[in-house]
């Protein structure tokens, strides 16, 4: 029943994605198959594969370490992405793209370990802790990054990496997202034995999976992800923590089972949050990570408060 | 049968096994008890296998655990653990069916489902079976994660203070199932407890290791092991073990 619904919505807003924009479709000022083939396809695709991508890779980070108010941009991995992308950028600048994208993953990868590490030393009693020790994490790479982006006069770039927005997606240039739709096939493939990760390490490996494989697996599909977002559309904030807490509470922890839900809800949020931005200020845009870092916080601050027992206590 | 042969670990410097020897017969129930700090879960960890000594080995069978295969211990060996850091909220059966994992791996088979309602069956959890586990109370869900270590079909059974904050009820009827799944029969299980409740152990243990200061103490059937002075040495506190209607409890005096 749910699924129709879901489904529908998606729909009407995949429509309301296609229509809207600043340019006027029905005006014969502009070539509408044109606008709508090179402009709005493209760009409401890669809303919906970024906001998929992000809310997975919420999901698998909040099984990961067990903690449900965690989530990508609370790993400093988005911050390590950059730094690597920084350095690609500084050292062959004229790499190819996917040269671009490797770094960024594996830079992406080492700085969600470090995370990773740090936090097997953080008590778990408050579960607040371990996202406060992400934020500084976080910081302090980012303060990294930009202070090696302005003695490198690439502070601009960083910006545009740092702000998430669909408005400069256009055909050739956001394919790479795409890598985010093999990088859930592989979850879904993975998804038990993230789930299992889930109930913690004794129990992880009491029942003869290889934690550390797995746990390489998903933080992999995590870098991957995010810093394909950082290098296509720049980073957006909060979709991997309001998405899975979400669905969590509806349906469930059961990966398998709720990642289509997962994607499809992450996808139409961020669309969602394209398609406002693009309306409020007519013809002009405000970049759909701002919008949504207004209403992702929100639903934070709800969550938090709405039931604080079940959203973060043992 | 497992065969502790000198088992030594120690953690940032500290001692926390020393030179361990014990021997858990495979019939039955066993406890093991001693103070906190004496190492019973540590103990535990090393005989599932999870933590590695660094002298001595832990036999289970003509196996050492530490040279089986991840896959092959979790034939050999069940674990039950503290609770995960945040309760999933996965239902009852999905749990119970990760207890499965290392026999389908992903891919499973009737026989698989099979056992799983077996275990829901045994352990009252057919009402729940779609319940997520946050919606439980303590007792509910302790008894579903020991349903899942129960449907991993495992010879042994390694139980963690399994009562750990149960209610006296909840706390009973989990140590009488196990008490059940220890008694001999076609699908008996050597079931091996650490445990905080004197009485529990007094109550239903077949055998008794007992360990003070990371040292072992008694290895040994519960009648010998668990005795006024015995439990007095071992405690640092005056223990009395009385006989009430043929059952033995332990009551401090």
């Amino acid at each position: 029943m749910y699924r129709v619904a879901v489904i529908a919505g998606l729909a009407l807003l995949v429509l309301a994605s296609l229509l809207i924009g600043a340019a006027d479709l029905r005006g014969g000022s502009v070539d509408s198959y044109l606008l709508v083939m090179v402009s709005r396809i493209p760009r409401t695709v890669a809303a919906l594969l970024a906001g998929a991508g992000l809310a997975l890779a919420g999901a698998v980070v909040q099984l990961a370490v067990q903690n449900r108010l965690v989530e990508p941009g609370l790993t400093g991995t988005p911050e390590s992405a950059m730094a690597g992308l920084l350095a690609v950028t500084l050292i062959a600048p004229g790499a190819a793209l996917m040269v671009k994208m490797i770094v960024a993953s594996l830079a992406a990868l080492v700085g969600t370990f470090g995370f990773f590490a740090l936090s097997r030393h953080v008590p778990r009693q408050d579960p607040m802790l371990l996202p406060l020790v992400g934020l500084i994490y976080g910081g302090i790479l980012g303060a990294g990054v930009t202070w090696f982006a302005w003695t490198a006069d690439l502070v601009q770039y960083v910006g545009i990496w740092q702000s998430g927005e669909f408005s400069g997606v256009l055909r050739g240039r956001y394919e790479l997202l795409w890598l985010i739709a093999i990088m859930a096939a592989l979850l879904y493939v993975a998804a038990d034995r993230i789930t299992i990760l889930g109930l913690g390490d004794d129990y992880a490996r009491s029942l003869g999976l290889n934690a550390r494989q797995t746990l390489l697996v998903g933080l992999g599909v995590v870098s991957a992800t995010i810093a394909a977002v950082v290098v296509t559309v720049g980073s957006l904030p909060f979709v991997g923590l309001v998405v899975p807490n979400i669905v969590s509470r509806w349906r469930g922890d059961n990966l398998r089972a709720n990642l289509p839900l997962i994607a499809v809800l992450g996808g139409a949020s961020v669309l969602a949050a394209d398609v406002i931005g693009r309306v409020i200020r007519w013809p002009y845009e405000i970049p759909a990570g701002t919008i949504f870092a207004v209403l992702g916080a929100g639903l934070f601050l709800w969550m938090l408060y709405a039931t604080p027992k079940q959203a973060t206590s043992r | 049968m497992i065969r502790i042969a000198s088992l030594d670990l120690h953690r940032d410097g500290q001692p926390i096994l020393q030179d361990v020897t014990a021997r858990i017969p495979p019939t039955g129930l066993t406890a093991i008890i001693g103070p906190n700090g004496a190492g019973k879960s540590t103990l535990l960890h090393c005989i599932a296998g999870l933590l590695v000594p660094h002298a001595g080995k832990v036999m289970i069978g003509d196996d050492d655990i530490a040279t089986l295969k991840p896959q092959d211990r979790a034939h050999r060996v069940a674990l039950l653990t503290q609770s995960p850091a945040i309760v999933p909220r996965l239902s009852v059966r999905d749990l119970v069916a990760f207890g499965r994992w290392p026999h389908h791996r992903g891919r499973p088979k009737q026989q698989d489902h099979d056992q799983v309602d077996e275990a829901l069956a045994l352990f009252d959890l057919n009402d729940l079976e779609h319940r997520k586990l946050d919606s439980l109370s303590g007792g509910q869900r302790q008894r579903a994660f020991v349903a899942m270590a129960y449907a991993q079909s495992t010879p042994w059974m390694l139980l963690d203070e399994p009562l750990a904050a149960l209610d006296p009820r909840y706390a009973r009827d989990i140590m009488e199932r196990l008490h059940n799944l220890s008694r001999p029969g076609p699908d008996s299980r050597s079931v091996v407890i650490v445990l905080h409740d004197l009485g529990m152990a007094a109550r239903y243990a077949d055998w008794i290791v007992s360990l003070k200061d990371g040292q072992l103490v008694h290895s040994a059937p519960r009648e010998q092991a668990m005795t006024t002075e015995n439990l007095s040495a071992l405690f640092d506190t005056g223990l009395a073990v009385q006989t009430v209607g043929g059952k033995s409890i332990v009551i401090p005096v």
